[in-house]
């Protein structure tokens, strides 16, 4: 059962981890615009 | 090379037809720079729908000289354009939207002030923190039930210190919207649905660190996050939709913010906006701008179209001295104005202060779910109150009366007073109405209708009379050939009609298809068209100016009258054609018992012609803009929840009286904003889905709130016996918070037909 110790942090870092994430995700602006990001996804940047 | 620019025009996907920029304001006036030189505009673009728009529109814009940024935000359609200053004019980036296919319309940026939605943001942030504890206090919530009986005590309360070590943060922090709304409501000596939610997760959280203190069982960490976890899905849905109102609203009002091109006293033009006209101002308004204004002619003649203002299909002939309201739209020839009201004082002005008027009136209206929440918050701590006194006086009171009774202490009453707190917590009562709505506003807007509000579907299922508009609503609003005229007169005439915007002249050219306008054609504002066709001159326009000699028909159509040197003079007349379903729908509202009603501020015989064709008895002709009102307030005096259905300025203020009002998508943007329902396509039809969905979310609601007093009904006796375990509690608030989604999700499962 020691081995707890180890998995219980592990575990919530882990979900942390996500939260971080999806803080950095809601931040950057990614939830602005749903529409357009799924149609963006189409277009060449060759030009770039 | 720009391959954007060679593209045919409009959505490459033929998702959206082009769209022509017929009127566009100046967006010079709408430009903004900040201190390193740059200048951003912000402009509303039409039938962009698909990656390629995205690309053509952007790709096109980054082409021009010094644009650095070109941006469109697909969800609201809204472009941003950031250029170096002096590079390129304003006018350009409109020009080149306008040359591959997009009508794009300047926004006033202070209407337009970017709003990230900063609560919406901190809603999502506490939603993932309520969502993150939730799942990993699973973690140890699990072990501790299924161990129940096995688990020895240390373990459980080492489970139970990880458990708060989460939860107690985390619903300090994502309750807070809780928190901050139930502290304004008792400051104000009210009581809301936030109140019992703040008591029962301060309770709950403080009780099971007592307990937990002392070794106990009965820790409710879990059930507390997931408490807050399921209430802000519903607290975030909600604001979502509201949100989603108030931009709407917002868009619309920002997009009349018009410009107009002042004549300054050199006689050298500048684009201003409306906001600074001054009185005295001479202003130019080309043929097809809306006047920003009350003004008089000083020079020129034109004919003004006033539909929007009136009702009143037939374009009016104006001259140098006649008054111009705001609103009207110059037809013919450009005209010189002087202004002699400011925007804020124009017509226009009077009516948004009717519409605000209005809408304070609908203020009065009670949602669903604050009902609910007034019943449901002294049943609920009266509950609670009674539990903690009859488990501490019950033991007392059996001794009195001779029983053998132990005292249970202080301890547990209170523990079962909380318990009664956390299983009543108005979980999925939160959930129950924003559930629905959500799923309706979605159905609908796939169906084409914008749903602005979800109080607006509570009013649209409660209406019981319907009033209809004529011009624009129940009609096209445009003018439609009716005369069966020989080839050769048709493309005759529509070759002079070509040069014109008389909306008559636009009808003819419509029916006689493509072609050449006349060589030479004049327009004579108010009189018609004079062309030369092989030497003979022609003229198309009123009965006085193409045919002096002719019969008046005197049946009350419009008409143009056609003639040629030599030729007998022919009279094409015109009709406003109702929309395709219109007969059908007012058909299908009566036959579901609705009283339907039209007011018109047309003339009567136009009125009533169009009343006959459509089925409606009860109509009214020549009605302006107060008597609508003062019709409203007279319905809803004799008991009536009346919807309106409008397009005009005229309407606007009827449509905000107006317990539930809607309004086609080809309305003038102040009527749209003051509607709850936008309805876009030629059809009717959707209105009759919108009230059939309205009806049923009403239903799926009333479904809702009526199983989660069932499900209080079986828990809260459960917690007042003291038989509540925090598996159960758990169990049962995650239950109902389910039952009520799918409930709401079956909605959609219908499907559009």
């Amino acid at each position: 059962m020691n081995i707890i110790v180890f998995l219980i942090p592990a575990a919530l870092f882990m979900g942390a981890l996500g939260l971080a994430a999806f803080f950095w995700s809601l931040r950057s602006g990614q939830y602005e615009d749903l529409e357009g990001a799924k149609h963006r996804i189409l277009i060449d940047d060759d030009e770039a | 090379m720009d391959i954007a620019l060679e593209a045919p025009t409009g959505c490459p996907s033929g998702l959206a037809p082009a769209e022509r920029n017929d009127n566009a304001a100046d967006p010079a006036a709408f430009v903004r720079r900040d201190a390193h030189g740059d200048e951003t505009l912000e402009l509303m673009v039409s039938g962009a729908k698909c990656a390629g728009c995205i690309s053509k529109i952007e790709g096109a814009l980054r082409a021009l000289p010094g644009v650095s940024e070109a941006r469109l935000n697909l969800s609201t359609q809204r472009l941003r354009v950031v250029w170096r200053a002096k590079t390129i004019e304003a006018s350009t980036i409109v020009g080149t939207l306008a040359r591959i296919g997009y009508a794009a319309r300047p926004f006033d940026p202070e209407a337009a002030q970017r709003e990230t939605d900063e609560t919406g943001r901190r809603l999502l942030r506490y939603l993932a923190v309520a969502g993150f504890a939730a799942m990993n206090i699973m973690m140890f919530s699990v072990p501790v039930w299924s161990g129940d009986g096995e688990m020895g005590a240390a373990t459980r309360t080492l489970l139970h210190w990880i458990s708060a070590l989460v939860a107690v943060p985390a619903a300090l922090y994502a309750a807070q919207p809780f928190f901050g709304s139930a502290y304004r409501a008792l400051k104000a000596r009210r009581a809301n649905m936030d109140v019992p939610i703040s008591l029962a997760v301060i309770l709950a959280l403080g009780m099971s660190i007592a307990e937990t203190l002392q070794h106990g069982a009965h820790a409710y960490f879990d059930g507390v996050v997931m408490l807050l976890f399921f209430l802000l899905i519903g607290r975030y849905l909600d604001h979502k939709l509201r949100q989603r109102a108030r931009t709407a609203a917002r868009d619309l009002l920002a997009l009349q913010a018009v410009t107009a091109v002042r004549i300054g006293a050199d006689g050298k033009t500048t684009a201003i906006s409306a906001r600074d006209i001054a009185i005295g101002d001479r202003l130019l308004l080309s043929a097809g701008d809306r006047a920003p204004v009350d003004g008089v002619i000083e020079d020129g003649a034109s004919d003004l179209d006033t539909s929007m203002l009136t009702g009143e299909t037939r374009p009016v002939p104006a001259h140098a001295g006649d008054s111009v309201h705001a609103g009207a739209i110059n037809l013919t020839q450009k005209l010189i104005l002087r202004v002699t009201a400011r925007a804020a004082d124009s017509t226009i002005a009077e009516l948004a202060r009717l519409i605000e008027a209005g809408e304070q009136n609908r203020a009065g209206f009670v949602r669903l779910a604050d009902r609910a929440a007034a019943l449901y918050v002294p049943v609920v701590h009266t509950l609670a109150a009674l539990t903690f006194l009859g488990w501490l006086l019950a033991p007392i009171l059996l001794r009195g009366l001779g029983f053998d009774a132990d005292d249970v202490g202080v301890r547990a009453a209170l523990q079962n007073a909380v318990a009664v707190l956390i299983i009543t917590c108005p979980c999925a009562l939160g959930l129950a109405v924003p559930a629905v709505q959500v799923v309706a506003t979605g159905r609908l807007f796939q169906s084409g209708v914008l749903v602005k509000s979800g109080d607006a579907l509570e009013r649209i299922a409660q209406a019981d009379t319907i009033v209809f508009d004529k011009t624009g609503t129940l009609t096209l609003g445009k003018p439609r050939l009716i005369t069966r005229a020989d080839e050769q007169t048709l493309t005759s005439a529509a070759s002079l009609a070509r040069i014109s915007r008389h909306p008559l002249a636009r009808a003819l050219v419509a029916v006689a298809g493509p072609g050449a306008p006349a060589v030479d054609a004049q327009e004579i504002a108010g009189d018609g068209v004079e062309a030369l066709i092989d030497g003979k001159i022609a003229r198309l326009g009123r009965r006085g100016f193409a045919a002096p000699d002719a019969q008046d028909a005197d049946d009350g159509a419009m008409e143009l009258w056609f003639s040629r040197q030599g030729d007998a003079p022919v009279r094409l007349a015109f009709e406003d054609t109702l929309r395709g379903d219109a007969a059908n729908v007012v058909a299908t509202l009566k036959q579901r018992g609705y009283q339907v009603e039209l007011l018109s501020g047309d003339r009567r015989t136009a009125v009533e012609a169009a009343a006959n064709a459509a089925g409606i008895e009860c109509w009214r002709a020549s009605v302006n803009p107060a008597e609508k009102v003062a019709r409203l307030h007279e319905l809803s005096a004799q008991g009536k929840k009346v919807l309106m259905i409008g397009d005009g300025l005229n309407d606007a203020a009827a449509l905000a009286a107006a317990h539930a009002s809607a309004s086609p998508g080809t309305a003038i943007e102040a009527t749209q904003a003051a509607a709850d329902l936008v309805i876009e396509g030629p059809l009717l039809a959707p209105l009759i889905e919108a009230i059939d969905v309205a009806k049923s979310s009403r239903q799926r609601a009333l479904q809702n709130i009526g199983f989660s007093a069932l499900y209080n009904v079986i828990a809260a006796p459960a917690a007042m016996a003291g038989l509540l375990t925090p598996l159960i509690a758990a169990l049962a608030m995650s239950g109902s918070s389910l039952v009520v989604t799918l409930n709401a999700l079956r909605l959609r499962g219908k499907g559009p037909r």
